[in-house]
């Protein structure tokens, strides 16, 4: 049967073959030697359109998906609403279906689209320079790390304690190549010795909480290192950027700035930094200049950086990244705006301490941490928090994460601008039966 | 064309001996007509040692980068801030303003083994023979 | 035309582009001051703005969707839409990574069945379905290396053997693992130097990493010798399987001797570019080395699907479990084809590659005047006696209206211009192209003027690069825009 995607017929096939002076496909295949060619390969008969769409219709609802539920889980990837706009722009072809643009003259869209994305992540974190974005999150953080070891010719990167752990992880996978060793370190910094190339800090942390950032400035400074700081990127609608701080590396998961969950990708990770790192930066930098006639234009530039260039010297391997998952977080930005992005931010925040407190007032639960907070928080709990996790499933919500490998009886709740009154209400009620005397 | 005066690697630096065991260093008209438009210079800064042959910097087009070696061993006294600030000098005038630093030799015997310009001369030539088969 | 303003020239106070809810809660005290910020500088426009701004930038791109992009190495296929609209199934695109795995077991099922397709197709016995692209798929193969290699007791191969012609992420991904890296070279039919291989694969050679086919798009025929040669010599042999889109269903990984192997999803299995992402780049590898790899993998237990952690694996690449939404795309792609439309999709690419081969040789040099598989590497050496550059061409093909080949890559081939048609252009798309370089091959002859300053009717001209990297403007300021 012939495919949708495959436009030639039969007879312009033979008409191909021919002008080619072969007799049949098969001949093209000669130089697989013969012991190799023509595999039998086992996968499922074909499906058409209208077969398919109903298969993995049904595949997805084996998902409960958070459009039906009220969510209460965060932990790095958030629920933000996503403007109706974001989807129908990054649906665009002209976007979607384009590649890396080696060819500037007809990719100005991608080119200024990436432009603007250097440009608000720099305005949202107060950084110098910004790149056209990493994977996610966890590699710009780890990048971030070799870019500090590079820099300062340091081989230890120290890592706070309150870092998610994934991204604790990541890092150290990034490191084995490096033979980079990894260390935590508590708040009091003790650990961060003189041979420490970086520290890396959340804010707010994995637990939600905010770093008393100014305490590890001037150490980290002190000491010759490089400060990188992974951000929630919402936060920065009402909480001070990381530049204003004294960050020299910012990094963050640009999921929440317009991309659905997914499971977890894609996203975008944001990298921007100090300018004096600029030339030290993984990935793609895109600039603005002009073209023959004098009018203005943009190209990738500083790209003896790059692998296609510096090879086995590049300051990473990364080529092909998330552009469209960035160009979903300009549009985001750009649509939110100034007030836009604050409001979300005032609602999380607002919303949050709602939750926090009507939590905080139910018999056996309290918060772990003392500390000021945005949308995330530990709440002890009376009994394991599976339970009631499961219980709050039943009920069509998806609960926090459960950290009671970390902390007693512990769960990590995320509010935002999703949750409504009636569902906080409904979660907290629900905690509220969990209690016995 | 190259002058006289100056010394040259096979790697396209050349050095201009000056009085007091110092030398100008930069690069070949040769070698920037090769890489094209500087656009960025990663120069040692004053006071690094440098080894003769050994690299001691980067200089970069648009699309190559291209390591720097030490034409000569010593320290280095002076870097051209304004080749720095303007990478075109290079193109422009690589033996005058486009000069890339100053050292003091450590040992200025080291110089012997380096090309003089006719020698040079004749070394691109040959260059450019092997380029054209 | 170009796109004259920003979005801050666009900007005007007190504009918003969406609304948001009310404060349905009462206000909390805010915290101190010290951790506040003063002053958010972001655009305001309106929704009418955005879209207006974005659309107008859209035209400026050029994309599959606008016409044929034979960018050689990427495999730049028709993107079918029923994906689109398959990801974005809330039950898909509404769904966190760490929900219990009980509550995402369509989720699950479908990147086992993923992992279990990619295996078979590429004759491995495990996948990881974590790389988030290519070249992150070849971080975690010459990790795994490493860490083969260690475990073995064996901590003196220091080097990663890559032929003249591989892609520049192959030694720089060599180098990100602490890795020295060695060149084999080519001989003139354009396959491996079995001398040279031979010479360098010592005791101290870890890996040799072969894209298969070629950079040049042929296909090496001493395949079983080289696979012989590594492994004897306690090596393994990494595939880079860029160039999988001319093997579906002809030939697998794993049966040329291949212990480890990515696979690009977005360039063989046909999910959107993106203008630069997002890509995916699953590994799969032979059974002794599936312990080693990135973490996690999907396994099924009994009737339920669950995420596990390799024994010996070389660790995490991402936050989550990779680009989910990718795999759903190329997931949606093997399900459509099946064993013999994927193997109709490799055979179609190789037909279109060697059309173009025949009736642009006489054109064009032809380095290596065999049959390509889906790729085909011509020089534009002729053209530059004349004083035309490769990059002139490309630029007069933008005239023309179609998205110039890949230039200047592979290294081994000078001026080298390096086309992939893919198997989704017809004959007669083929035929304009065909019809459009021997113009330009005229051009060269006759005019090479108009090369020389083309293109001239796109939306901007050659653009200034010295400009863009001496004078570096790389973003806005809002309020000192102007």
């Amino acid at each position: 049967m012939p495919s949708p995607y495959l436009p030639n017929t039969d007879a312009e096939r033979m008409a191909m073959l021919h002008e080619i002076g072969v007799g049949s496909i098969e001949e093209l295949f000669q130089d697989i030697p013969e012991e190799f060619r023509n595999v039998h390969f086992k996968l499922p008969l074909p499906f058409s359109e209208l077969e398919l769409k109903e298969e993995l219709r049904q595949l997805s609802n084996r998902n409960t998906n958070l459009d039906d539920y009220a969510c209460f889980l965060g932990a790095g990837y958030y629920r933000h609403f996503i403007p109706s706009v974001v989807g129908h722009i990054v649906s665009r072809g002209e976007f979607y279906t384009a590649y890396t643009p080696y060819q500037a003259e007809v990719s100005q869209g991608t080119l200024q689209t990436i432009y603007e994305f250097q440009s608000l992540v720099c305005q949202l974190t107060g950084m110098e320079v910004s790149n056209a974005g990493m994977y996610d999150g966890s590699t710009a953080a780890a990048e971030a790390a070799l870019l500090a070891c590079r820099v300062t010719k340091r081989d230890k990167v120290a890592v706070l304690s309150t870092v998610h752990p994934k991204y604790y992880e990541v890092t150290e996978t990034y490191a084995k190549g490096h033979s980079i060793s990894l260390k935590k370190v508590e708040p009091r910094l003790d650990g961060l010795s003189s041979d420490c190339a970086c520290l890396i800090v959340e804010q707010p942390n994995f637990f939600g909480y905010f770093e008393d950032m100014n305490a590890y400035v001037q150490k980290v400074h002190d000491i010759g290192a490089l400060l990188i700081v992974i951000v929630d990127p919402i936060s920065l609608g009402m909480f001070k950027p990381p530049g204003d701080y004294g960050a020299d590396i910012v990094v963050a998961e640009g999921q929440s700035l317009g991309n659905p969950l997914s499971f977890g990708g894609p996203g975008v990770g944001i990298f921007a930094c100090r300018k004096e790192y600029l030339r030290q930066m993984p990935g793609r930098i895109v600039g603005k200049t002009v073209d023959v006639d004098g009018q203005t234009g943009y190209v990738m530039t500083m790209v003896t950086r790059e692998q296609h260039i510096r090879r086995e010297r590049a300051t990473s391997n990364i080529c092909t990244s998330e552009a469209l998952a960035a160009l979903a977080t300009t549009v985001y930005l750009a649509t939110l705006g100034k007030r836009g992005l604050r409001q979300v931010a005032e609602l999380c925040y607002h919303k949050a301490h709602y939750t926090a407190e009507a939590i905080s007032k139910l018999k056996g639960y309290s918060l772990v941490f003392p500390q000021p907070f945005f949308k995330e928080f530990v709440v002890r709990c009376p009994v394991r928090p599976h339970l009631i996790n499961k219980a709050l499933f039943n009920e069509s919500i998806i609960g926090g994460l459960d950290l009671s490998h970390m902390l007693d009886n512990s769960i990590l709740l995320c509010v935002t601008e999703m949750n409504t009154k009636q569902e906080i209400d409904r979660l907290v009620e629900i905690l509220g039966t969990f209690y016995r005397d | 064309m190259n002058p006289k005066e100056y010394k040259y690697t096979q790697e396209h630096e050349w050095i201009c001996p000056e009085p007091g065991n110092k030398g100008k260093v930069g690069i070949t008209d040769f070698a920037q007509s090769e890489l094209g438009d500087v656009v960025y210079l990663d120069l040692p800064s004053p006071g690094t040692q440098v080894e003769q042959f050994k690299k001691m910097g980067e200089i970069e087009s648009v699309k190559a980068v291209s390591d720097l070696f030490a034409p000569a061993s010593g320290q280095v006294l002076e870097v051209n801030q304004a080749v720095i600030d303007e990478p075109g000098l290079v193109n422009h005038d690589p033996y005058g303003d486009g000069w890339l630093v100053r050292l003091e030799l450590s040992n200025p015997s080291e110089l012997d083994a380096l090309m003089g310009s006719d020698k040079y001369d004749e070394f691109i030539a040959q260059l450019g023979e092997e380029d054209s088969e | 035309m170009g796109h004259h303003y920003l979005l801050p020239d666009i900007s005007r106070p007190g504009r918003i582009g969406c609304s948001l809810p009310r404060l349905d809660v009462p206000p909390s005290e805010l915290p101190s001051e010290e951790l506040l910020r003063q002053e958010l500088n972001l655009p305001e426009l309106s929704e009418v703005d955005v879209v207006r701004y974005f659309i107008a930038l859209s035209k400026l791109n050029y994309g599959v969707d606008t016409g044929f992009y034979p960018l050689g190495s990427c495999t730049m296929k028709y993107n079918p839409r029923l994906h689109e609209d398959i990801a974005q199934l809330p039950g898909f695109a509404s769904i966190h990574p760490y929900q219990p795995v009980e509550s995402v077991q369509g989720a699950l099922q479908l990147m086992f069945e993923l992992q279990q397709y990619l295996a078979e197709i590429t004759g491995m016995n495990a996948t990881s379905l974590a790389p988030m692209a290519g070249a992150q798929g070849e971080l975690a193969s010459i990790l795994l290396v490493k860490a083969y290699h260690h475990a073995r007791g064996d901590r003196l191969r220091k080097k990663i053997l890559v032929p003249d012609s591989s892609h520049g992420t192959n030694p720089a991904t060599a180098a990100m693992c602490g890795f020295e890296v060695g060149t084999v070279s080519s001989n003139n039919e354009g396959n491996v130097d079995l001398n040279s291989l031979e010479s360098m694969m010592n005791e101290e050679a870890a890996a040799v990493t072969l894209t298969i086919p070629n950079t040049l798009g042929l296909f090496d025929p001493q395949i079983a010798e080289i696979s012989r040669l590594v492994h004897e010599r306690g090596g393994l042999l990494c595939g880079d399987g860029a160039n999988l889109n001319s093997l579906l269903g002809k030939a697998k990984f794993g049966d040329l001797g291949i212990d480890c192997v990515q696979v690009n999803l977005h360039k063989t299995f046909s999910t959107p570019h993106g203008g630069g992402g997002p890509g995916s780049g699953p590994i799969c590898v032979k059974g002794n080395l599936a312990q080693f790899l990135p973490s996690p993998l999907v396994i099924k237990n009994d009737k339920e699907y669950t995420f596990t952690i390799p024994l010996k694996s070389i660790g995490r690449l991402g936050a989550s479990y990779g680009n989910f939404g990718v795999m759903v795309k190329a997931y949606a792609y093997i399900r459509t084809l099946g064993a013999e439309g994927l193997k109709e999709v490799s055979e179609n690419a190789v037909l279109n590659a060697n059309y173009l081969k025949e009736k642009l040789k006489a054109y064009y040099h032809l380095p290596y005047d065999r049959t390509c598989m889906h790729e085909v590497v011509f020089s534009g050496k002729k053209q530059k006696a004349k004083g035309v550059k490769t990059l002139d061409i490309a630029k007069r093909l933008l005239d023309y209206g179609f998205h110039p080949p890949t230039i200047y890559f592979p290294l081994v081939v000078s001026e080298a211009i390096m086309t992939e048609p893919t198997e989704t252009e017809s004959k007669e798309t083929l035929d304009a192209y065909i019809d459009a370089m021997k113009e330009i091959a005229r051009e060269a002859d006759e005019n090479p003027e108009i090369l020389h300053t083309a293109p001239h009717n796109t939306p901007v001209r050659r653009l200034d690069e010295v400009k863009a990297a001496r004078q570096l403007d790389l973003r806005w300021r809002m309020g000192k825009h102007h």
